[in-house]
């Protein structure tokens, strides 16, 4: 069921979850399209012990952008520079969903509703075996967030994911 | 048929060949010093004065002219001729971007139409052809100059201008165009599209004129077989003219140079030490005869040959062989000059490193030229779409610099090849001067 709520509690910037920030933190990683290099990518994670909970691959003609969600963010971008990557930090929300046919539908529903645009979205499954998480892109992560939260949707924190991918 | 379109100059004897280019010479540093205080001032520099100036064996002792002084001194700065004297402009690119113009009077045009016609007639035309021009028109000399030479010829001219390749067969057909003239590259894309239209047979020509570029024998094989026509070339630069400085005759071995209007010289590039003929170094011009832009002893950075050996043409002007490589670092795609510095100036300006790396490269007869660009921390997004903007945007930014279409492609940090610290800027895949 979507609940309706005014617009004005979504755009006042006063109103805030919480209080706390909601969102999560991805690394974006810039991959040249050619033969190995995702392979490449993947074996300097592994050389340094780094988990890898995402991945999302967005393609051009030239290049490439690797999007992963990982356990030690700082830990993970400190290797990526280390090694000459391009990478960098990206807010991104991450909704639990139920793992089960409709969730996700229901989910963009909300936000689709509301004209807000998905810049891009993937989803990620962990041990915990009923539930599903979508990771999303928006231009304005706030506001998505309350939009969420309001319609009963939970939203992760950075902290609360890390003790997921903890379990 | 006609043989020659200025016989008495076509074929005139060494003697009076010199004789034209001492007088020439001395009228025109007489001009230049008169009138043209960025040069006089270069003479001075070096303790010249007209007075030492008695005909072409004192050429050695006048200082050059290259793009660079072109460039400190545009745009007016190397005229003798004042504004309200001249009726044209004609433009090429320069480095790092800043573009050459040259002026011209009424008889400057005639003496560059005059040039083209008798590259017409060299490659067998005559008033009763019908000249079909690809060249492109406007500031790019190669439209205006085979344009005019065909006028002066009194062919019929059909002025064409590039692209548009359906129009260009169609016109080609029904109009029976007999005389092609556009760069290489465009006369074999047309061959092509002319087999695939299966309109071989409907095709009148019998001659071609192509320059503008660097081609190979292979390819002037392939374009007279496909089109069944004889494939001449044609060299010229917009500072000393235009197309016609110099051009092939039937005998297809190296282009004739209008010595009643330009004296060629070859120097060692490093040295500037002029070098006998037969020998290989860069190609000077002194344009003696043009009014409103002559330039003394100006550097082509062009490497070629010169030979007065006799040619069985008839005609007695020195033979230059097709350029065979630069001095400097310019490259010709698709028929325009570009700078490796213009595209570096472009990616500054996009807040891209200078870290780059140019590959040019021919498929199907036509030039290509991909720029592959270092990523840089600044110039990345999570967001596809933000970071194909910003290429697009780089794409624009090198079209309007180089007025053709470069690829660009995003490459991984430090991907791009060092050799001794140094990186390898250009990659020419074409070999267009295998000899």
């Amino acid at each position: 069921m979507i609940l309706m709520i005014p617009d004005t509690v979504i755009q006042n910037p006063a109103y805030e979850v919480k209080g706390n920030d909601m969102t999560t933190k991805q690394i974006s990683v810039f991959l040249e399209n050619k033969p190995g290099t995702l392979a490449e990518f993947c074996k300097v994670l592994q050389k340094n012990n780094i988990d890898m909970r995402a991945l999302c691959v967005a393609d051009a003609m030239d290049f490439g952008i690797a999007r992963v969600i990982v356990d030690d963010v700082y830990e993970t971008v400190t290797v990526l520079k280390d090694e000459g990557y391009i990478c960098q930090i990206t807010k991104v929300l991450t909704v639990e969903m139920k793992d089960e046919p409709g969730a996700l539908s229901d989910i963009l529903a909300i936000l689709g509703d509301k004209g807000i645009n998905l810049e891009y979205t993937y989803a990620f499954l962990t041990r915990q075996r009923d539930k599903a998480y979508l990771v999303i892109k928006v231009a304005d992560n706030k506001a998505a967030a309350n939009l969420l939260e309001a319609h009963g949707v939970k939203v992760i924190c950075q902290d609360e994911l890390e003790k997921i991918f903890g379990d | 048929m006609q043989r020659y379109f200025s016989p008495e100059k076509e074929t005139a004897s060494r003697e009076q060949v010199i004789e034209w280019q001492n007088k020439g010479l001395v009228d025109a540093v007489k001009r230049v010093w008169d009138n043209v205080p960025y040069y006089r001032a270069k003479m001075e520099e070096k303790g010249v004065t007209p007075d030492d100036i008695k005909g072409i064996e004192d050429l050695h002792k006048l200082p050059f002219l290259t793009k660079d002084d072109l460039r400190e001194a545009y745009p007016y700065g190397l005229m003798a001729r004042p504004l309200e004297d001249c009726v044209r402009i004609q433009s090429t690119s320069g480095t790092t971007g800043r573009r050459v113009v040259a002026f011209y009077t009424m008889n400057d045009i005639h003496l560059w139409e005059e040039c083209c016609a008798r590259a017409l007639v060299a490659a067998g035309a005559t008033k009763e052809d019908v000249v079909h021009v690809s060249y492109g028109y406007g500031l790019f000399t190669g439209g205006p100059g085979l344009n005019g030479g065909s006028h002066m010829l009194g062919s019929l001219t059909l002025p064409m201008s590039s692209g548009n390749t359906d129009r260009q067969i169609q016109f080609m057909t029904d109009l029976k165009s007999t005389v092609l003239c556009c760069t290489p590259s465009y006369a074999a894309y047309l061959a092509e599209s002319i087999h695939e239209r299966g309109l071989r047979d409907k095709i009148h020509l019998k001659a071609g004129i192509f320059g503008a570029e660097a081609w190979t024998e292979e390819m002037r094989h392939d374009i007279e077989q496909a089109l069944g026509i004889k494939a001449y070339d044609i060299y010229g630069l917009t500072e000393i003219s235009g197309p016609g400085v110099s051009f092939e005759c039937e005998a297809q071995t190296g282009m004739h140079i209008n010595e009643d209007f330009f004296i060629a010289e070859v120097i060692n590039p490093k040295t500037g030490e002029v070098l006998p003929d037969g020998e290989k170094g860069e190609l000077v011009f002194t344009s003696f005869a043009k009014e409103a832009f002559p330039l003394i002893r100006y550097r082509t950075k062009d490497i070629c040959i010169l030979s007065r050996e006799k040619c069985s043409c008839g005609r007695t002007f020195v033979k230059m062989t097709k350029p065979l490589g630069r001095s400097d670092d310019m490259l010709i795609v698709k028929g325009v000059n570009v700078f490796p510095s213009q595209i570096e100036t472009v990616l500054l300006n996009h807040g891209y490193a200078a870290n780059y790396q140019i590959i040019v490269d021919r498929q199907k007869n036509s030039d290509t030229i991909e720029v592959r660009v270092e990523m840089t921390p600044e110039m990345f997004s999570d967001e596809l779409s933000k970071v194909t903007a910003k290429e697009k945007e780089l794409v624009s930014g090198l079209k309007s610099m180089l007025g053709i279409y470069a690829n660009v492609k995003l490459v991984a940090p430090k991907s791009i090849t060092r050799s001794e610290g140094k990186a390898v800027r250009v990659i020419d895949k074409r070999n267009l001067y295998k000899g």
